[in-house]
């Protein structure tokens, strides 16, 4: 379990219900956020496929620091810190390419993209050749991967990702058996969209399923969109807490009540015969399966949102300023879904989207509003009295409630309180009481 | 000066630039909209290797026709909250060039620089607009508008308004 101090700021403010608006504004607690979450815990970094060939590298980040996945010509990834051992300079200022060595700008440093210091100019400087051991970059302490989503943890120990994710592995699994090749690519490029709000306001909008019928109604209405239906309060959808801070809106139960292969993404088989024949060809009879139930809605705490036919990298920069990196989701043998993918993200999502500019707008006037102190609090407590538990021992919801605000905030208290999160899988709704 | 080119005189396009700007300023959705061809496409590439390659690339706006329809139909809905009260914004365009013909089309450059107001804060959107233009009827359309942003490289505030 975890290992609780006798009481905690976080005690008082992280309340059954409703959560203090300071969370949001007070900068000691993003200092703490980063120290106890983003530089402790599993974070999403990025992407294999993003880094296909030896010698190839991808600038990413971890909240505010810089890190380069590289891929070695022995073909191992690394995460490496944007960092000369030296004086701290930058060492890479493309945002990807591919080289056998970065070297630093400033004073000479090569470094290979293993990471290890290959030499410094005039090295009588230091002796010699011998002081270059132990100079190497900084790498992020520790790697995992889940089907090629590559996360770091600069903690030496702690729960593996496979722990971590626990049972959210399932959202993985469901998004690679989308490719007739069982593989999903990040190829089509990010953008970046900026907005001045903290981090938690859109960790938690993500699988909020109050927010779409309203936020949202504008594009649903001129595009005739059956979107809005799915998170409606007559919804068969459910919202769920996956355990470790991770939520999910399980939209499945609408999916099969339509029961239309290809329905979740508003189109038909008819409309893609070569991606619904090869997925026939991969799966067989398991295929309609898979085309009926669709693409997972589920965010990754704290920073992976995979948002069905895109995904969402938060990365937290000051209190009150966050990005969010997007990009189309792209599968292996599957060209006629991902041009589709790519053309709907590309009207949904990113600083001009139908959808995320105005949950971008939401995010801010929320900033701006929380700064008032009467009320203090934030209500987190739409469909508490109605909690279930589903077969795999997952609290959930109805697809309005609030149970994946709860779960995100229970496993956030527990971490601010110097907790090593629980082992997967084991709802946390009501956290340390 | 120049030659007419495509029925269009360097001043007849810069009239036509300068209407459209005002257009998208004075959130005149409709006008704006009318300005452009059946077959139009608008476009705002975002980052890296996504201005030679908006089939397999993200892209900020990759409207077709139809899709400006659309975005101009959720603008006159008044339940676009980011454009919910309107940006108040105006533009300059300037350097403006004849870029040669492509068939019937006039090809187009300019640069631009935005001031967008909102309670967020003041903003300046700067770049290059690259247009085709074409007669229809007589009155010069927009067959296709390429915007790139000067800070397309970094991340962005949300971009709501027609630029």
């Amino acid at each position: 379990m975890t290992v609780i101090d006798s009481h905690s700021r976080y005690d008082d403010l992280i309340q059954p219900g409703r959560v203090h608006g300071s969370l949001y504004t007070d900068p000691t607690i993003f200092a703490e956020e980063l120290e106890r979450i983003w530089y402790t815990g599993w974070v999403y970094v990025g992407h294999e496929s993003e880094v296909p060939e030896r010698g190839d590298y991808v600038v990413k980040s971890i909240g505010p620091q810089s890190v380069i996945m590289t891929r070695d010509r022995a073909g191992q990834l690394h995460l490496l810190l944007n960092r000369c051992s030296h004086r701290a300079n930058l060492v890479c200022d493309a945002e990807r390419g591919n080289s056998s060595a970065l070297r630093c700008h400033y004073h000479g440093w090569t470094f290979a993209n293993d990471g290890t210091l290959l030499g410094y100019p005039f090295m009588q400087g230091y002796g010699g050749k011998e002081a270059k051991k132990g100079l190497g970059l900084g790498r992020v302490t520790r790697m995992e991967s889940y089907r090629g989503f590559v996360f770091g943890s600069f903690a030496a120990e702690g729960p593996s990702l496979l722990e971590h994710l626990g049972s959210a592995t399932d959202a993985f699994d469901r998004l690679a058996r989308l490719s007739p090749e069982g593989e999903v690519k990040i190829t089509a490029g990010w953008l970046k969209h900026k907005v001045r709000a903290n981090w938690k306001m859109l960790l938690e909008n993500e699988t909020d399923g109050y927010h779409p019928q309203f936020v949202h109604s504008s594009i649903f209405e001129v595009a005739k969109s059956g979107i809005g239906a799915l998170y409606s309060d007559k919804s068969a959808a459910v919202s769920r807490d996956m355990g470790n801070g991770h939520t999910e809106n399980d939209l499945r139960p609408e999916f099969r009540k339509l029961d239309v292969p290809l329905g979740w993404f508003g189109t038909t088989a008819e409309r893609m015969p070569s991606y619904v024949s090869d997925m026939r060809a991969a799966y067989g009879a398991g295929a309609r399966e898979i085309l009926v139930d669709g693409s997972p809605h589920v965010m990754i705490f704290p920073n992976l949102f995979i948002a069905e036919i895109q995904l969402f990298v938060l990365q937290p920069l000051a209190v009150d300023e966050t990005v969010q990196h997007v990009t189309a989701l792209q599968f292996a043998g599957a060209p006629q879904l991902n041009e589709r993918m790519l053309r709907q993200t590309i009207g949904s999502v990113g600083p001009a989207g139908f959808l995320l500019a105005d949950d971008s707008e939401m995010y801010e006037r929320n900033q701006r509003g929380v700064l008032a102190r009467h009320p203090e609090w934030l209500t987190i407590s739409r469909g508490m009295h109605r909690e279930r538990v589903d077969d795999d021992g997952h609290t959930i919801g109805y697809a309005t409630d609030e149970v994946p605000l709860r779960a995100i905030w229970a496993h956030y208290l527990g971490l601010m309180n110097g907790g090593v999160p629980m082992k997967g899988g084991v709802p946390m709704n009501g956290g340390s009481r | 000066m120049t030659a007419a080119t495509a029925g269009l005189t360097l001043v007849d396009v810069e009239q036509f630039l300068y209407r459209e700007a005002r257009l998208a300023d004075e959130h005149d959705y409709d006008g704006w909209e009318a300005l452009w061809t059946d077959d139009a496409i608008y476009w705002i590439p975002g980052g890296g290797s996504s201005a030679e390659d908006p089939d397999t690339q993200m892209s900020i706006v990759y409207d077709n026709r139809s899709r400006i329809g659309l975005r101009v139909a959720q603008l006159k809905s008044g339940k676009r909250h980011s454009q919910t009260p309107p940006s108040s914004v105006r533009r300059m365009v300037s350097n403006v060039e004849l870029m040669g013909r492509d068939g019937a089309d006039q090809l187009v450059g300019a640069n631009f620089l935005a001031v967008e107001s909102r309670d967020r804060g003041t903003t300046i959107w700067a770049g290059r607009a690259e247009y085709r233009l074409r007669l229809v009827d007589g009155e010069p359309r927009l067959a296709e508008k390429k915007v790139t942003l000067v800070d397309r490289d970094r991340a962005l505030f949300t971009l709501s308004f027609l630029i």
